[in-house]
């Protein structure tokens, strides 16, 4: 089992959600986070008060897949979260070790 | 003589009213009109303050503060109620000096349902209950303004103590100094009285009453100064004791490094139009009668307003860039206090103006300006208030003139409006100097004062973590 961890656009959140929804991803835990990478940030200005901000609003969306479908996953949020602009995220994969579904106490690929 | 029922009281004012026709002089009477539209005025103006400039100021800090410029604007206006009622209206508006009134008031003494107060027209009063209503809510804005230049460092307790010695020392003098006068009816009936003197003793003996009715007046008002509704008085008054404040103060943790981004500009925008609502019982009930200056005064409380919104939100598009949100509601405000003093003497091209004119200016002086200078006034009332009261108060002396379209300077003892530009330009400029260094330098004696007692500043850890938690013990939003 991996979890599959993608920091994307807040915009693209529904085209992604729809995209896992097809491949059979039936859970997803959505964070919002701020964050920079090459898009590093923008300026802001009140009454003349300038302010460099650096970290911009992003959505962290975290699923836990079977190791088989992996490569499915990764698929999935790169075409519905791709726009070609700088700024698109990034995705991550980490190892999992145990999954507990907590109301019948499955365990595992039964928990997913 | 106290009546119980107003209908014995109304049958019994109109028997004397009877009784004394055939005086020299009727008894000026209180138009039901005028007095409704003061006391819809006077609460207008409490609007301004409470939730306006609140939520206004409010949404300028950051989240961790919210609750502490809420509070503090908040109990400005009770403070001032309350002693404001205990002595500030007699001191404000009872003569004795020239710089400040006595005592014969205090504690509202004499002042009753049947107790008059003059307006800017002959015969035409109004319940003196209404003008100490409509004139403390004019006492509870002018501190609340000053709140925003020390905004996010300034202990609780230390606002506590230096609202009421600041509405003592430096608001009621200027008030006084400003708005006391014996009103057209006393000027009309001495005036008269000259002219009906059949022999030169008589003549000198009513010549002298005149000279003494028109004595019990204000410095400032006797010195010909104009401010229809606050420009002096409220205004300067306020944003160069925000100025000192924080000079002395000093700068907020972290200023010019760290993110002081609003935390709310929808609070602000709601602030902001709030108290440009509430504006029009400002400077439209100035006027203190529900009559066509009232109109004017409200005609350019819209005109120049919204010039002086766009004036600012087009400069600011051109210089950096882009229109800002906070930039047009920044110069609404500086156009509504810009035309504060002009509002019942200037015609509406005029305020037009005068309005396109303080956005730019106060633009120029909350950022370039203040910039170059470094000092931390957080939420620009020195630039925004200050600056466009002096704008304001010095454009009054030339927009007042009727060849511009103004409505000229009213003598209550020939009942004609004149004008003069060289003399009445002095007096602005004269009323504005003044206005400068009495509260200037008296604001900086109490600040001093207070850090005595009671230390002006939170400790450097209680402005990290926010004065609302640290303080009141609250949060503004708990989700």
């Amino acid at each position: 089992m991996k979890i599959v961890m993608a920091i994307i656009k807040p915009f693209k959140l529904e085209e992604v959600r729809d995209a896992l929804t097809a491949i059979g991803v039936h859970g997803l835990t959505v964070t919002e986070v701020k964050g920079y990478g090459r898009q590093k940030g923008h300026t802001e200005i009140y009454r003349g008060a300038e302010y460099a901000v650096s970290f911009l609003p992003k959505i962290k969306l975290e699923v836990a897949v079977a190791s088989d479908q992996v490569d499915k996953t990764i698929e999935a949020i790169t075409n519905a979260a791709k726009t070609g602009q700088i700024g698109d995220g990034k995705i991550f994969v980490i190892g999992l070790d145990h999954a507990v579904r907590i109301r019948t106490g499955e365990a595992d690929a039964a928990a997913l | 003589m106290t009546f119980k029922r107003p209908t014995s009281a109304g049958l019994i004012a109109l028997a004397a009213g009877l009784l004394t026709a055939t005086a020299a002089y009727a008894e000026p009477t209180v138009n039901k009109g005028d007095n409704a539209w003061m006391l819809t005025s006077t609460v207008l103006v409490l609007l301004m303050t409470i939730p306006g400039l609140a939520l206004f100021y409010g949404g300028l800090v950051r989240s961790k503060n919210m609750l502490s410029v809420l509070m503090q604007v908040f109990y400005t206006v009770c403070i001032v109620v309350v002693l404001y009622a205990l002595f500030g209206y007699s001191l404000a508006f009872t003569g004795s000096s020239d710089f400040i009134g006595g005592f014969s008031k205090a504690f509202m003494a004499g002042v009753t349902t049947e107790s008059k107060a003059a307006s800017f027209s002959v015969d035409a009063n109004i319940s003196e209950l209404v003008y100490f209503c409509f004139q403390m809510t004019f006492a509870a804005i002018t501190p609340a303004l000053i709140v925003g230049a020390f905004a996010e460092r300034m202990k609780f307790a230390a606002v506590v103590l230096f609202v009421p010695l600041w509405l003592i020392f430096v608001y009621l003098p200027i008030s006084h100094m400003v708005w006391y006068w014996p009103g057209p009816d006393l000027i009309q009936d001495a005036a008269k009285a000259v002219a009906a003197a059949t022999d030169a003793a008589a003549k000198t003996a009513a010549e002298a009453k005149l000279a003494e009715v028109n004595a019990d007046a204000g410095f400032l008002f006797k010195m010909g100064a104009i401010d229809f509704a606050g420009g002096t008085v409220v205004h300067i008054n306020a944003g160069i004791a925000g100025l000192v404040g924080a000079l002395l103060i000093g700068k907020r943790i972290g200023y010019g490094k760290e993110l002081m981004a609003p935390h709310s500009l929808t609070m602000s925008m709601i602030g902001a139009s709030l108290l440009w609502v509430g504006w029009f019982g400002f400077n439209a009930g100035s006027n203190l009668e529900a009559s066509g200056g009232a109109a004017l005064a409200m005609s350019n409380s819209f005109v120049a307003t919204a010039a002086a919104a766009l004036s600012w939100m087009f400069a600011e598009w051109i210089v950096k860039g882009h229109p800002s949100v906070l930039g047009a509601l920044s110069g609404a405000v500086a156009g509504l206090v810009a035309v504060t003093p002009a509002a019942g003497y200037s015609g509406i091209m005029g305020a037009l103006v005068l309005g396109l004119i303080a956005g730019v200016v106060c633009l120029i002086f909350c950022t370039a300006i203040k910039n170059a200078i470094g000092y931390d006034d957080s939420l620009d009332v020195f630039g925004v208030h200050c600056v466009g009261g002096i704008v304001g108060a010095i454009a009054t002396g030339i927009l007042v003139n009727p060849a511009l379209g103004g409505t000229g300077v009213m003598n209550y003892e020939t009942l004609k409006a004149g004008y003069e530009f060289g003399p009445q330009l002095m007096s602005q400029i004269k009323a504005v100097g003044f206005t400068l260094l009495w509260s200037g330098v008296i604001s900086a004696i109490l600040y001093k004062i207070v850090d005595v007692i009671v230390g002006l500043r939170v400790t450097a850890e209680k402005e990290r973590e926010g004065l609302d938690v640290t303080e009141h013990t609250e949060r503004a939003y708990n989700m």
